[in-house]
């Protein structure tokens, strides 16, 4: 089960909705935050702190594809390749970080350093191609810089 | 035109409230809070605002709707879902103008009746989402939200609401679905969401650009504001501008600038003196323009009658490098993995098509093909829950009236010669 300072966290967040299931997206990202990914026991908690049927937790979570369904690597480097980013040249640069470090698209590296995962437009068209890793973007990506950037992440 | 919804992005602090309050932030608000709303509703029809998000709905009807309906509490959704590919245009207004959408929001309740707000934004934002989360808390703490806002007794309470990366909750009832916590599918209408929307009370769902045009419409006037760029839907409109330009980025211009001017007078046309070979004007569920169809005026009015739609304004350049069947292929990949899976017609119409354009693409196409993609196109059209397979089949149609020869190459040699 979650931690008291996850518990209340999540309360506070149901006062912003008149009902509880209100609250389901931003505690299934917390949950996510918790565990890593949505666990079978993720969702569970889930279920039990908001005293919502597990079969609705599930569910939605599945619907949503930034919700985590396995684990995945310390970073996830996230490649725009809708059409921007396409013909600026992303499908080569998921090419290149595939090859560099061992990861499909949907994947893991084998050392647990990178999940790679094929965007829809993350809104830097203007700056394309683009990715975020993690949290923090990148924008006027090059078959160069793109390894440059991914080496930080440790 | 002097810029209003980008004034002060170039200041690196823009987003800092102080810096807003400077540049003349929340007079607006306190004007708009010292006068009956009912003459502000009046000034926002006046203004002849229409809906930023790509439907261009005229605002004052839509709000006009939702003041009627005599339930209580009502919601003002915000729709940052920002997901149409191609566009980045409420983008600079949420990382670097917060305050402007947040101005723009309680004189929107105000005007409503509307004492709660949130803000739906695309969980792929979440640089966006630190930023506005801070500028609310700023607000707050200066009385611009909250309780009885700068004295005036009317209160307006605001949060953010992020989504989990599913495009389909930019249409207006699937985002209220998804804000109570349930999968992302489109309701059927009506009842509309002005009447029946979030909790079952009435509901208004504007896009973040539409929301942040209500200080200016307070600052200049509803009349002032109706003779900005086109007549039937005026005012300033932003622009993003992707693809083979000389400077990508977001323009805000008068409503109806020509397609033209804002490829090659605002974002310095063509890259490496390449040619100019199609257009995709307002976001990838738009249909594409060839290089001769440029000369149409951007608004909700003369898109159509070009052939195509305003959409997010979100243009896509592209050069004779690009192969349209790869694009097409591309956008059908999108459809297809955003399609809810409510209706047939989307969910199987959008497989089908993103198969047939895969073996083309591919070099495995069959003769019939390109019929066969118009064929299932047109089974979709009209016939689905929301507008979102009308998009992609809109799309399809879009390539092969204007660039039926590529296809037919594709299939007669075997390949795609843009591939090297």
């Amino acid at each position: 089960m979650f931690n008291e300072t996850v518990i209340s966290e999540i309360n506070e967040i149901r006062g912003k909705y008149p009902d509880r299931r209100s609250a389901l997206l931003p505690s299934l990202y917390i949950a996510q935050r918790e565990f890593g990914w949505l666990s079978h026991e993720a969702m569970t908690c889930v279920a039990k702190t908001l005293n919502l049927p597990e079969a609705d937790v599930r569910g939605t979570a599945s619907f949503y594809s930034m919700f985590k369904n396995a684990p995945v690597g310390r970073h996830v480097i996230q490649i725009c390749t809708n059409v921007s980013c396409m013909i600026l040249g992303a499908e080569k640069l998921v090419d290149i970080v595939g090859a560099k470090y061992g990861v499909t698209s949907g994947g893991t590296s084998e050392d647990g350093r990178f999940s790679l995962v094929i965007m829809e437009c993350i809104g830097a068209c203007g700056t394309a191609p683009a990715m975020l890793v993690d949290t923090d973007f990148y924008e006027n990506l090059t078959e160069t810089n793109i390894l440059e950037i991914l080496d930080k992440y440790k | 035109m002097e810029n209003f919804l980008l004034r002060n992005i170039d200041n690196p602090k823009s987003a800092d409230i102080s810096e807003y309050e400077k540049a003349g932030g929340y007079k607006n608000m306190e004007k708009a809070l010292s006068m009956d709303a009912d003459n502000i509703l009046g000034e926002v029809k006046t203004a002849g605002l229409r809906g930023r998000g790509g439907a261009g709905f005229p605002t004052g009807m839509k709000w006009t709707f939702a003041k009627a309906d005599p339930k209580f509490p009502k919601y003002l959704m915000c729709n940052a879902d920002e997901g149409e590919p191609g566009t980045f245009k409420d983008r600079p207004i949420l990382e670097k103008n917060p305050h402007l959408l947040i101005e723009g929001m309680v004189i929107s309740g105000y005007v409503l009746g509307a004492e709660y707000g949130h803000i739906y934004l695309r969980g792929e934002y979440p640089e966006a989402k630190d930023i506005l989360n801070a500028a609310i808390k700023q607000a707050y703490d200066k009385k611009y939200l909250g309780d009885n806002i700068m004295g005036k007794g009317f209160k307006f309470e605001l949060s953010v609401h992020q989504g989990a990366g599913a495009y389909i909750c930019g249409e207006e009832t699937a985002l209220i679905e998804s804000i109570e916590g349930k999968k992302g599918q489109p309701r059927n209408k009506p009842p509309f969401p002005v009447n029946v929307g979030a909790w079952g009370m009435p509901t208004i769902v504007n896009n973040v650009e539409t929301l942040s045009n209500l200080p200016y419409i307070m600052e200049i006037g509803g009349e002032a504001y109706a003779k900005i760029g086109s007549a039937e839907c005026p005012g300033p409109k932003l622009f993003s501008v992707s693809g083979f330009v000389q400077n990508p980025g977001v323009y805000e211009l008068p409503m109806g600038t020509t397609l033209r001017d804002i490829i090659f007078k605002h974002a310095g046309g063509m890259r490496d003196g390449k040619k100019l070979k199609a257009v995709i004007p307002g976001g990838i569920s738009t249909p594409v323009l060839p290089e001769t169809g440029i000369d149409c005026a951007m608004d909700f009015v003369a898109m159509p009658k070009a052939g195509s739609m305003l959409g997010s304004g979100a243009v896509i350049v592209m050069d004779e490098s690009v192969c349209m069947v790869k694009v097409t292929y591309r956008a059908l990949k999108f459809f297809e993995h955003e399609s809810c899976g409510k209706c047939v017609p989307c969910r199987e119409g959008t497989d089908w098509l993103r198969k047939i354009l895969g073996r083309i693409e591919g070099g495995d196409g069959r003769q019939g093909d390109v019929e066969l993609l118009s064929d299932v196109a047109a089974m979709i059209a009209g016939k689905t829950f929301c507008p979102l397979g009308d998009g992609a089949a809109g799309v399809v149609a879009g390539m092969i009236k204007y660039f039926k020869s590529e296809f037919d190459e594709h299939i007669n040699d075997g390949k795609c010669k843009f591939s090297a």
